[in-house]
This record gives structure tokens, sequence and C-alpha cells, in this order.
């Protein structure tokens, strides 16, 4: 196990070097001068004051060694300043817990509804519910998630007025619900149709027959055995979301008016703040990896037939 | 009526021994509901992008660009069966206009992932070893990136933001999945009976790739290169959504909805009806996408 880990850990800094260079590359070709943009834009800009700034920033350097620098201050959480002379650090860990908040609750709806509907699906499977469900989640699938999400702020949130239209005003829960439950739409019919799948096919298995010979009743057969050996798969799944989410926050966040690291990114673009896209982008491919390992270990503790090494 | 089975089954070249049991295929292929409906609109909508100007003018006023700015937001009317946009112009020209850019997409793009993806897959899957390797490694840099992001990210550096320019970043970060089922079907088919057989009889590594495995291996990636087009529509128009895809005076559904942002509270049309023609587009590419995978490649689904 341990050394799984460590392998996994080690797999994960080739792939962090090349997304992080990816970005860094892509920023750093921004057309403007940052230097200015540091300044203001009314601003004459001193050769001295151009000189200090260049220094700092190993602005002369060339574009490998700046990265190197930048590597090496990330190494020890430094995430350099942004263009508006604010420590990036501070504006992730300002975001950070919005984004995580709505992630995590978009995260458990979508889990809850799925599951549910998966084995509600399986259970009625060639009748009328089950193809409602997949008739629903098709269309889901088909409607994109950021009309979705605008008819459910009109429709909920002005017209109705049931919920909080945007912002972060009114806290968890409230503010919250239905960015996540838009953002959870975008999971949900994977989920459900994979749980459905798993489920009726672990209902023809031998040991649904052995439960029943032993005198088990149909639900305690269902919840003690079947789903418990249906959810392995889906499992796997729900973590790759749970990875996909914290990209999926970015259009969420911009509707809804949440200020979190997607909401921060975007705005970084536009303004051509390029430390702030470099840092967030970073940490969320981070996060994403990280959350991936730590699906993989879940996965192995759930199913004991799977081996890590 | 003479069999024409009995008759050709000697004599008859196979093109036209084949050619009953063609139209009888297309025939049961016609007589199901799951591919007739969504075939009918993606071609209906593929003419519309194609040919705009002759859906446009059905209510009379088919110039997406004839505008009176006194018409600004006002509802449907006589010979506006949409009513107007924010410049004053006719909401349903612009919207029957909109199809050409995002189809143009969605379609542009597919097929260079698609081209991409064989092509590396290919060679990942067929000459393994250090190509494989950095293929591979590629390929994990990419799926290590959360993708809307990487757009963005990508697509702000750009300083034209054109239909090519869009597609070529969207298949910048949509070409791994298809890689990846290209690689392992070449694969499992490499190692197949008859490769050894063409080898035997002296045939290159590049004639086996081109003749023999390639075209073995295709249907898998070309069927989920299918269910990718949906995908490749939204995303463009989230892209354009967000402000970092196409830009106004380009007229496509995300360019609409843009708009329809700030003023959607009191021009509810204006979010409307963009979004129905999106939403059916998509809706049709993805179930025509599904059926064709359930069909083709029982496997996957």
């Amino acid at each position: 196990m341990g050394r799984y880990l460590l392998r996994r850990l080690v797999m994960m800094v080739p792939v962090l070097l090349g997304t992080t260079f990816i970005i860094y590359a892509a920023v750093f070709a921004l057309p403007g001068d940052p230097v200015q943009a540091l300044a203001g834009p009314n601003t004459v800009v001193t050769e001295a004051f151009r000189n200090a700034v260049d220094q700092k920033y190993h602005l002369n350097d060339p574009f490998l060694l700046q990265y190197w620098h930048y590597l090496v201050g990330l190494t020890h959480g430094d995430f350099g300043i942004d263009l508006n002379n604010v420590e990036v650090s501070s504006i992730i860990s300002a975001s950070l817990p919005v984004t995580a908040t709505l992630a995590l609750t978009t995260w458990v709806l979508e889990a809850l509804a799925g599951v549910g509907l998966g084995i509600v699906a399986a259970m009625r499977a060639g009748k009328t519910t089950d193809y409602a469900i997949l008739g629903g989640s098709i269309v889901v699938l088909g409607v994109p998630y950021f009309i979705i999400a605008y008819v459910a702020q009109i429709a909920v949130g002005v017209w109705l007025g049931w919920l909080p239209a945007s912002g972060t005003a009114d806290g968890w829960p409230a503010s919250y619900l239905l960015p996540a439950a838009c953002l959870a739409l975008f999971g949900l019919p994977e989920i459900s149709r994979l749980t459905r799948a798993s489920v009726l096919e672990n209902l023809h298995a031998g040991y649904v027959d052995t439960a029943a010979t032993k005198g088990l009743g149909p639900s305690r057969t269902l919840f003690r055995h079947v789903v418990r050996n249906s959810l392995i798969p889906v499992t796997s799944m729900l973590g790759v979301n749970l990875g996909l989410l914290l990209s999926g926050t970015i259009l969420i966040e911009g509707i809804f008016n949440l200020p979190g690291l997607g909401y921060q990114i975007f705005q970084g673009v536009q303004q051509h703040n390029g430390p702030v896209v470099v840092g967030i982008s970073t940490l969320l491919v981070l996060i994403f990896l990280l959350v991936n390992l730590a699906v993989d270990v879940v996965y192995g503790a759930l199913d004991p037939r799977i081996r890590l090494a | 009526m003479p069999s024409p089975e009995a008759s050709g089954a000697l004599a008859v070249p196979p093109a036209e021994a084949t050619a009953p049991a063609r139209t009888t295929a297309v025939r049961r292929l016609l007589a199901r509901p799951r591919f007739t409906i969504p075939f009918a609109v993606v071609l209906l909508v593929c003419t519309m992008a194609a040919f705009p100007s002759s859906f446009s003018g059905w209510f009379g006023h088919g110039d997406p660009h004839a505008c009176t700015l006194a018409d600004s937001g006002r509802g449907p009317t006589a010979g506006h069966p949409f009513g107007f946009d924010i410049q004053g112009c006719d909401l349903y020209a612009n919207v029957v206009y909109g199809a050409r850019n995002s189809i143009t997409i969605g379609l542009l793009t597919t097929a260079c992932t698609l081209v991409v993806a064989v092509t590396l897959g290919a060679l990942a899957g067929y000459f393994g070893g250090v190509v494989d390797m950095v293929i591979s490694r590629v390929m994990d840099v990419f799926f290590g990136f959360p993708t809307l992001i990487g757009m963005i990210v990508v697509l702000g550096t750009f300083p034209v933001h054109s239909v090519l320019s869009v597609a070529l970043v969207l298949t910048l970060f949509s070409w791994t999945i298809l890689t990846r089922v290209m690689r392992s079907s070449v694969l499992a088919n490499k190692n197949l009976a008859y490769i050894a057989a063409a080898r035997g009889i002296g045939a290159g590594p590049f004639r086996i790739l081109l003749r023999h495995v390639l075209p073995n291996s295709l249907a898998p990636t070309a069927v989920l290169a299918s269910l990718n087009i949906g995908a490749v529509i939204t995303a463009e128009s989230a892209l354009t959504f967000l402000g970092v895809g196409l830009k106004s005076p380009s007229i496509s559904w995300g360019v609409q909805l843009n708009t329809a942002q700030q003023y959607f509270t009191t021009n509810f049309t204006l979010l409307l009806f963009p979004s129905l023609f999106l939403t059916v587009t998509v809706l049709a590419f993805v179930l025509l996408g599904d059926f064709l995978r359930d069909e083709f490649d029982p496997e996957a689904g």
C-alpha cells in the first residue's frame, strides 16, 4: 500500500510539471506589459521602477529560468503576487472555501440522487418509471447545462423567489443549493445509468439466489448485498466526477456570481492577470490528481478483490 | 419474382449480390424512430447551416443584418415570429444564421479530433515502446487538465477568435479520449492471426498498419466521435457564452446567449429561442450518436 501510494505520487510529478508548463507558457504568451499593468494604466513608468520590478519578478531572465523560479516558489506554497499587488495565495484562500462548498454540496446531491434514481430504475426495469428516468437523463445530457442553470436562476430565483438568485450573501445552504443542483444535473445521468446497469447485473448474480434461499427478505437482500456490490464501479465514477466538478464550477460560479476559484480564474483571464490564472489552475490540477488518487485508494478499500500494487 | 439469392449465388459478383441485403438494412434502419427522428433533425439543422438564406426568409425578413434600433428588444409581431434582438434585428433570421457557426465548429472539431486520434492512437498502439510512452504521457498531461479551464486559458491568449481558432482549441482538449480508444483497439487487433499472416507474406509495417490494422480498428473510435459532436457544440456555446469564444459581429447561438445574459429578466425571448435551437440540435446529435454506439459497438454501452 505504501509503495503503491509512493509510486502514484511519483507518477504525478511529470503530469504536474507538464500541466503547469503548458499553462505558464500560454499565459507567458499573453500580450501586454506586466510592469505597466502593475503600475496602473495612467502612470508613467520610470526606468528605476521598471528595473526594480524586473529584478524582483525575474522578468529579464529567460523564460525557462522564470518558470524554474516559479516552481521553486510553489514548493513552499508561494504562488507569487498578482498584478494588483495582492498575494495570489490570499486570493486562493479567500475563494477556495466557496468552490469547495459548492463542489461538495453538488457532489452529495449528485451521489444521493444518482444512486437513488439508478436503484429505482433497476428495480422497475422495463417499466414506465425506468423509461421516464432514462428519458429524463437523455434530456439532461442533451441540454447544455449553462442553459439549465439560466432557466433555473430565472424560474426558481427570480420568478418564484424560493432561493437566492445570485451571490453568497445568504451563506450555506440557501445560497449554494440552486447552483449545486444545476451543477449536479451535469453528472447525474451518468451516475444513475451506471448504477442501474450495475444493480441489474448484480440482481442476477448467484449470491442473490443464495440470500433468498437462506430466507432473506427482498429489501434486505437488495440493500445488504446487491447495492453494496453494485456501488463499486459507481464510486470510481463519483470520484472522477468530483475532479470534473471543480472545472464545471467555473460556469456556474459565473452565472450565480459566486466568488470562487473558477470566478477568479475567469476574471484573471479577462484582465490578463497571469499570476492568478497560473496559480489557480496549478492548484486545480493538483486537487484533481489528488482526488483521483484518493478514489483509487477508497476503491481498493471497498473491494477486497482489488489489489493495489 | 425470381429470388436473387438463388439465381446469383455463383454468377453474380459480390457487389450486386449484397445490394438487396443493403436496401433491406436501410429500410429496417428507417423503420426505427430512435434513428429517424434525430437523423431528420440533424439533416434539417445541417441544411439550415449550409443554406441559411432559404430558411430565414420564411416570414419575409430574411436578412440578419437588417436592423432598426427603434425595434430593440421588441416582442414577437407579424412577420417577426421571434421578435427583435437588442440591436433591433430580426431574431428569427439571426437564430437561423446562428446554426452555421455552431455546426461548422462541431463538425470541424470532430474531424480534426478524429484525424489526430486515429494517427496518434495507431502509432502508439502499433509501434509501442518509446512512441507509445511519449504519446501516453502527453495524454496523461491533458487528462490531468480541467478541460474548460484549459480552453479558457488558451483561448484567452489567442488574438483572433474565429471559427478556426475556436475549433483548434476545442480539438486540443478533446483528442485524448478518442486517442485512447483508438490505441486500445489497435492493440487488440495487432496480435491477431491475419496480421501475422500479412507479415508472413512480407508486408512492411506501414502497409500492414494502413491496409489491415486501421480499417479493422476504426469502428469504435468513429462511433464515439459521432457522440462527440453534441458535446463540442455545447462546449463552443459555453466558451462563447463566457466571452472567450466567437465574438460579435459573428452570428452564433453562443454569441446570442452571451448578449441575452444582460437582458434576460426583461426580454426572455432573447434567451429562449437561441437556447431552444441549441438544445434541439445538441439533443439530436447526442441521440444519433447514442443510437450508433448501441448498434455498432455494443460493448462500449
